[in-house]
């Protein structure tokens, strides 16, 4: 069912149609479609039909919140209270989170459906969404194709209106790439924006919770639940949360968009260029002041991208000690044993290589040369992008080098994987709010158009997005799927 | 930057990581071809650049040392791989 949230809110409202219908709706669709999808892990029609019911007596009763009675599914590394919170990883399939992250209360806050637990790379590693425990999801556009990752059972999920809008975590691009590559709407806020706290964490100085939806006014309905200081999450920022799903109303007429001449470069397929090119000047009759930009260490972010998360990885993933909660392997002989057997089969292959790089580059006599240095790099990426926001409002490129790569096309090359994100993991680095919207197709697959933003300056960054939107449809288009 | 078998099960072990010997191999080629990645970080000059931990070059926010959660550990245990009379089961430590 392809509907925005946007509608659903007023349908629930004008009493078109009930929650519990909707809910049913979805699920029903679900039942049909995932088999070949593949994007849900759990789906909790129980917990979904009772909050429908829930919400269908608040409304009647006129104590709705902004999200009552609308169906969200969540990325399955957001803990949930008395349900399974995989992370995709046979290390935490038996793992019953017993606590909800501050990202899930807030939603129950405002009234939300769980519609399930949505696929994802294991421990959000990946931009394939082939490194799950739980298998590949397919392209909703084309199930030979990958649908992205890490969060590629969100955005599939809602590519393919099995929920409305689904949440996602962004460490290197795993919001803005799989929205890419599914054609949907995706926002990753600032680092700090979203608590992390239920969070599961892979790289805590980079990992940044958002949302996918089928448009930029969306995202902001969404982001206004999640976004918000938390003291429970110490990388947190007391920041005041503006009204971001406030009609936007105005245009983007003097907006100064940069055009960063690296991610025009090489390796930049000349299909997806066109596709951008052709939305730049959407934005330059939109009004908006278009020049180009440089941001000299784009080059660099891949390299130091790789040393500072892994370094992270290897530090966060050590809490999986078998000992706690997740995976124990049988009949250990001694404590080491039991380390290393559970953690050995509890995490999948790329999960284990990373480790095993974060652990050398944190290891005694590599720490200046790799980890050290690469922060030093991160900051000259930063400043690069300092420098470039105080002339300009926003920075405009493309999402992902190419469309939707075949499955099982990079599998065997990591270093090509990662080649993936260039466009997206500087943000990261530097900390700054990002968002991907479709802007095109290339033989039927879809097209991602990034924007950045300054830091929390994500009301400007919706705007610009809703406005583009407004004289552009690639958004509300749908796959047709197979069953 | 190439590493050698022995590098690979010394990481391993850091890690507590168990490897089957016959993935070694495929361990040396793969870390092997990130680190040359990696390595282009070594052409740019960072002399007297200030390290940058978090984006935001924030620092950790302090709190009062006191009690914010309540006792949870039935529901923690409940999960537990195997544990007994409140506590963790492990293999024998000392002997």
């Amino acid at each position: 069912m392809f509907m925005t949230v946007r509608e659903i809110q007023q349908g629930l409202v004008k009493k078109q149609f009930s929650s519990v219908e909707i809910t049913r709706q979805y699920l029903q669709d679900i039942e049909q479609h995932n088999p070949l999808l593949n994007c849900y892990i759990s789906v909790t029609a129980d917990i979904a039909l009772q909050q429908a019911q829930a919400a269908d007596s608040a409304i009647a009763a006129g104590t709705n919140a902004s999200l009552t009675g609308v169906p969200v599914a969540h990325k399955d590394l957001y803990c949930t209270d008395g349900v399974r919170t995989s992370c995709g990883s046979r290390m935490l399939d038996n793992f019953i989170a017993p606590y909800d992250a501050t990202v899930i209360e807030n939603f129950k806050r405002d009234g939300a459906i769980m519609l399930g637990k949505t696929n994802m790379d294991e421990f959000a590693m990946g931009s394939s969404n082939e490194n799950s425990y739980y298998g590949v999801v397919t392209n909703p556009w084309n199930s030979e194709r990958v649908p992205g990752g890490s969060s590629g059972g969100s955005a599939a999920a809602v590519a393919a209106g099995l929920a409305p809008a689904a949440t996602g975590t962004d460490t290197g691009g795993s919001i803005r790439q799989p929205a890419a590559l599914c054609g949907i709407t995706g926002i990753k806020p600032t680092y700090g924006r979203v608590s992390r706290y239920g969070m599961v964490a892979f790289g805590s100085s980079l990992d940044q919770g958002g949302a996918f939806a089928r448009s930029a006014e969306d995202c902001a309905i969404l982001l206004q639940t999640m976004a918000g200081f938390d003291r429970r999450d110490s990388t947190s920022v007391d920041q005041p949360v503006p009204d971001f799903s406030s009609d936007p109303g105005q245009g983007i007429e003097g907006l100064k968009i940069g055009l960063p001449k690296e991610y025009f470069a090489d390796g930049l397929d000349g299909d997806v260029a066109r596709v951008i090119d052709t939305a730049i000047e959407e934005f330059r009759r939109l009004g908006a002041n278009i020049r180009e930009i440089s941001l000299p260490n784009t080059g660099l972010s891949i390299p130091v991208y790789y040393v500072i998360a892994l370094a992270e990885c290897s530090s966060n993933l050590s809490r999986f000690d078998g000992v706690r909660f997740g995976h124990r392997c049988d009949n250990p002989v001694d404590l080491e044993d039991l380390y290393k057997r559970s953690r050995a089969e509890g995490f999948g292959e790329e999960v284990k290589r990373r480790i095993m790089l974060g652990t050398y580059a944190l290891s005694a006599g590599y720490y200046d040369a790799y980890y050290l240095k690469a922060q030093q790099l991160r900051r000259m990426i930063k400043q690069d992008f300092e420098r470039a926001f105080a002339d300009i409002d926003l920075i405009l490129g493309p999402t992902t080098p190419e469309v939707a790569f075949k499955i099982g096309a990079k599998t065997d090359d990591p270093v090509s994987m990662y080649l993936q994100d260039i466009y997206t993991i500087s943000l990261n680095l530097a900390g700054l709010p990002g968002m991907s919207i479709p802007a095109g197709f290339v033989d039927g697959l879809p097209v991602g158009l990034q924007l950045i933003g300054n830091y929390f300056d994500e009301a400007r960054l919706l705007n610009a997005a809703h406005c583009y939107q407004q004289v552009s449809d690639w958004h509300m288009q749908s796959p047709v799927l197979k069953s | 930057m190439t590493l050698k078998s022995e590098d690979i099960r010394n990481i391993a072990h850091l890690a507590r990581l168990h490897l089957d010997e016959d993935t070694i191999d495929q361990y040396v080629t793969e870390l092997s071809s990130i680190l040359s990645l990696v390595d282009a970080m070594n052409q740019i000059d960072s002399s007297g650049v200030l390290p940058l931990a978090n984006p935001l070059d924030a620092t950790q926010r302090l709190r009062h040392d006191e009690v914010t959660e309540g006792n949870l550990r039935d529901k923690f245990q409940a999960i537990a791989p195997d544990v007994e009379g409140g506590l963790y089961r492990v293999p024998r430590v000392i002997e």
